[in-house]
């Protein structure tokens, strides 16, 4: 196992840019396309023969997108800070406390996270129409924490599992309440698990279409996947090919910071949470 | 639901029953306090829209007629489920569901080994299949439309631009299950990893030793240990692809019976603005999830995720 041979080497190489090729190829397509000059935007090339920055120019000139954007990023963080927050507490709760009700909890959440969203969509609309959350922020929040809480749980109570318990007893044993250790000690420990948690809650919630597009009806709280199909260019004649793609190449830029800087994290949250021993 | 809890926590209570310390009780008290709004929210979002769901699905309720709200008993279950579109649409989304996940199982399991075993760039190729995971899905579709549209695109290009393939049904049908497929490999890949690592090497070392080739080691050694990540990994994903709308509803609106259940749903309630049979078909889907999940968990056994996690 030790020596690694050339050919090896060489093998694994090519599969590791099938691999490369394999998951970047749309995304560079969305990033050609974005950057290609209207005349050259339909000629079916994958590189652009005529590099242009209009249409990225052409998306901020309307309040369309920046009100989207500004709706997505606000949408998104609210409801991930609420399940997170509530994720953490209920999840301290089921890795470290005996409470009857335990099981019934797990087994609710693991519910909801097969819950079939679209069974949600007709009930929700007319509910939220009548309690005037219809397209308004806490209308898309409330779901989007509902359903980003059995992952919050999950993550996070694996998460919890792992820390040193020890050091919550010697808290204790120091005169702490449980609810002390918990602050004191136990929250400052699992803050990476947090953390983590809090970035697959929020692209969870960056990436919903379906609530965004079935409760939201105007700019007010339309976030931007479900904006990009009302993009109709600047004149009703015009391809809106390019300033979708800009949009698009817009809100996959804090998707691939995400995964640059905490590869690392996100795997072990996604496979902590889903599998154990 | 586990094996674990159940019997292990009744003998665990009757033990705690008889004289409950001040601290145990304080620690009942937090850990309901704790849970409560979690569930709260849960219960508030899901349980009761379901229900009222059901109630929903029992009206005649058209919001362009509102005037002519009433009870009309089992009729839209009669009128949906004798409806040509809602089977094509169930037929669809079973096909969908079934292709794609069987692909994604044999590509993410690949992947898995890939990610798991490469020698070279193991950082790269994980950082770098992540990107679909979590690109909006919405995006993605857009990407993909724009890769099948004639002389725009550059599939179309390569395929010959005289057709159309996002117009016909069958060629749609493999485009949308194609941007399904690049979208969920990865995740299926990192649970398979998830159960990978679970193979000891000492094991796949001995049966190396006894002669064993690649693939009966990969059949015979890893499949068996992999079992329950795989059953888990197929649960979700069949779950996840049962519900598909997104990539329909860019891709091809739902055009030459390529519409899903949900993309049926979400038309008569937003285009149809029909209520009652919208949640007709809301309660059908959820029944239909609640049966899959039923046959993966009671047939296939696979073991709930989390639920073990009373185990202390």
């Amino acid at each position: 196992m030790a020596v690694i041979t050339t050919g090896k080497r060489v093998q694994w190489t090519i599969i590791d840019v099938i691999v490369v090729v394999y998951a970047l190829v749309p995304v560079l397509w969305t990033l050609s396309l974005s950057f290609k000059s209207k005349a050259t935007i339909g000629d079916g090339s994958f590189i652009p023969k005529e590099w242009s920055f209009q249409s990225y120019l052409d998306i901020f000139k309307t309040d369309d997108f920046l009100l989207a954007l500004v709706n997505s990023i606000g949408i998104s963080l609210i409801a991930t800070a609420i399940a997170v927050v509530l994720g953490t507490m209920a999840a301290y709760a089921i890795a470290r406390l005996d409470f009857p009700g335990k099981t019934v909890l797990v087994g609710f959440s693991l519910l909801v996270a097969m819950f079939p969203q679209v069974s949600l969509v007709s009930p929700l609309f007319s509910i939220e129409r009548s309690l005037a959350l219809f397209d308004t922020w806490p209308g898309l929040i409330l779901p989007y924490i509902t359903f980003a809480l059995p992952l919050a749980i999950y993550t996070l109570s694996a998460f919890f599992r792992e820390i040193p318990w020890e050091l919550e007893k010697a808290a204790k044993m120091d005169g702490a309440t449980p609810g002390q250790a918990f602050r004191r000690v136990i929250a400052p420990l699992a803050a990476p698990g947090v953390f983590t948690t809090a970035i697959l809650v929020f692209i969870f919630c960056w990436n919903d279409f379906l609530f965004a597009i079935s409760l939201t009806a105007t700019t007010r709280s339309r976030t931007v996947p479900a904006a990009l199909q009302f993009f109709t260019g600047a004149s009703q004649f015009e391809d809106p090919t390019g300033q979708i793609c800009a949009a698009a190449v817009v809100i996959t830029i804090p998707i691939v910071l995400f995964v640059l800087f905490f590869q690392r994290r996100i795997v072990a949250g996604l496979t902590s949470g889903a599998v154990k021993g | 639901m586990s094996q674990t809890i159940d019997t292990a926590r009744p003998a665990h209570r009757a033990k705690a029953k008889p004289v409950l310390s001040e601290g145990k009780r304080a620690e009942r008290r937090l850990g309901l306090l704790l849970c409560a709004p979690a569930a709260i929210v849960m219960l508030a979002v899901t349980g009761w829209p379901i229900i009222y769901s059901v109630w929903l699905s029992l009206q005649r309720y058209d919001l362009r007629f509102p005037g002519k709200q009433e009870f009309v008993g089992l009729a839209n279950y009669g009128t949906v489920l004798s409806n040509g579109y809602w089977w094509t649409a169930f037929g669809t989304t079973a096909l969908i569901t079934v292709v794609s996940v069987v692909i994604e199982l044999v590509l993410g399991m690949a992947l898995a080994l890939i990610m798991h075993r490469t020698l070279v760039g193991r950082g790269l190729v994980r950082t770098v299949s992540l990107i679909p995971y979590g690109i909006v899905t919405v995006v993605a579709a857009f990407s993909w439309k724009f890769a099948w549209t004639p002389s725009t695109g550059y599939l179309a290009t390569l395929m010959g631009s005289d057709t159309a393939v996002l117009t016909q049904k069958l060629p749609a049908l493999s485009a949308i299950v194609l941007a399904e497929v690049w979208k969920t490999t990865p995740f299926m890949a990192l649970l398979l990893m998830a159960g990978l690592a679970l193979v000891p090497d000492d094991l796949l070392k001995a049966a190396s030793m006894d002669g064993a080739g690649a693939w009966q080691r990969f059949t015979r050694v890893m499949l068996p240990v992999m079992k329950p990540a795989i059953l888990v990994a197929l649960l979700f994903r069949t779950l996840d692809a049962f519900r598909i709308f997104d990539n329909i509803f860019i891709l091809t609106g739902g055009s030459q019976g390529t519409g899903s259940v949900s993309m049926q749903t979400y038309d008569n309630l937003i285009r149809g603005l029909n209520l009652g049979i919208g949640s007709t078909m809301s309660v059908l889907i959820f029944i239909a999830v609640a049966v899959i999940a039923f046959v993966f968990i009671k047939v296939f056994g696979t073991a709930a995720p989390g639920s073990d996690s009373g185990r202390r």
